[in-house]
């Protein structure tokens, strides 16, 4: 077997499960959220947003190391 | 399909490699610098704003609400750095969408095989940019604190002899700050490189209409991201030039609110 052909997928792919769970995690919170209070909608999608890059970026460092071991 | 995780050598000049993507810096800054010495010699700033000097009033003010939310006396200061630092990076992000940028080039032929050489290639698409912002945006915290704290509070932070527990403290808030700077820059590198990547893929796969719609993406990635990467900054910032007594008082605050709710 290739390792080599394997590893990046890997890579992606266990580097991808907690940022997804935590960005679900996130927007099962700010719906809630936003469901008790809908005036308060704007601003709740605003740090939603930034909060949800910040746990993107977690999976995008795999992305960036699987794209190393993929083209390097 | 060819992807490059480093930007390609496009001359050399003086023995200083001139990559695609400080060609695409330049440029940027180049735009930058031309806006800036327009709006100065050519608009009159008046009373009552012309077109541009509304924009621009409107872009000014939009920065000052969100930095005073965070820093509230210290926002006048902070506005043109943290303001560059947006503008800066969103440009750089978005050049790299501009049709031409990564597909106009020149093939290269070297030992054994040829290799296509784009002449713009996406600043931020590049590790060295980002690198590169991210150490000035580490200093001009450290400059902020120094200047805010007094250079003895500032160093007590890194380097306090008072107990072992808080010289290790010491210890790793140096490494915290090393830390700040790899995650910055492989946030806005990895982002904007994955979402070049994405488009190259997409078009390979269908070529009709659905490119489009991750353009949008790539659009909205790049406004975030820059958004991002001033956002923390500011935050590292207004933490560094409050200190310890800062942070009780600011956690003091928060048990009052939380007593009062």
């Amino acid at each position: 077997m290739d390792l080599a052909a394997i590893a990046p997928g890997l890579t992606i792919a266990i580097g991808g499960i907690m940022p997804a769970y935590a960005i679900g995690k996130m927007a099962a919170k700010a719906m809630e959220a936003i469901g008790r209070n809908p005036e308060a909608a704007g601003p709740i999608r605003t740090t939603l947003i930034l909060a949800i890059a910040f746990a993107e970026a977690i999976a995008i460092y795999s992305l960036v190391i699987a794209l190393i071991l993929k083209f390097v | 399909m060819h992807i490059s995780i480093a930007a390609e050598p496009l001359f050399s000049f003086l023995g200083l490699q001139i990559t695609n993507s400080l060609l695409t810096s330049w440029l940027v800054t180049l735009i930058f610098v031309i806006f800036a010495i327009y709006f100065h010699f050519r608009v009159d700033v008046k009373m009552i704003p012309g077109k541009l000097q509304n924009f621009v009033e409107l872009i000014v003010s939009g920065f000052d609400g969100l930095i005073r939310d965070v820093a509230d006396e210290k926002a006048e200061e902070l506005l043109p750095i943290l303001a560059t630092f947006f503008l800066y990076i969103l440009f750089l992000n978005w050049f790299g969408l501009v049709p031409g940028v990564g597909s106009i080039g020149f093939t290269e032929i070297t030992h054994h095989e040829e290799i296509f050489v784009p002449i713009f290639r996406g600043g931020t698409a590049d590790l060295n940019t980002t690198l590169a912002l991210a150490i000035f945006s580490i200093i001009s915290v450290q400059v902020y604190g120094i200047k805010y704290l007094g250079f003895k509070n500032f160093i007590k932070k890194y380097i306090d002899l008072s107990s072992p527990i808080n010289f290790f403290v010491g210890i790793l808030e140096v490494f915290s700050e090393f830390s700040k700077i790899i995650s910055f820059s492989f946030r806005l590198f990895g982002n904007v490189f994955a979402g070049e990547v994405l488009l190259t893929v997409m078009i390979f796969l269908i070529p009709f209409v659905l490119p489009a719609v991750f353009y949008g993406l790539e659009l909205f990635v790049g406004l975030i991201q820059a958004l991002i990467f001033m956002m923390l900054t500011l935050v590292f910032i207004s933490a560094a030039s409050e200190g310890h007594d800062g942070g009780h008082e600011a956690d003091h605050e928060l048990k009052e609110v939380a007593e009062v709710s």
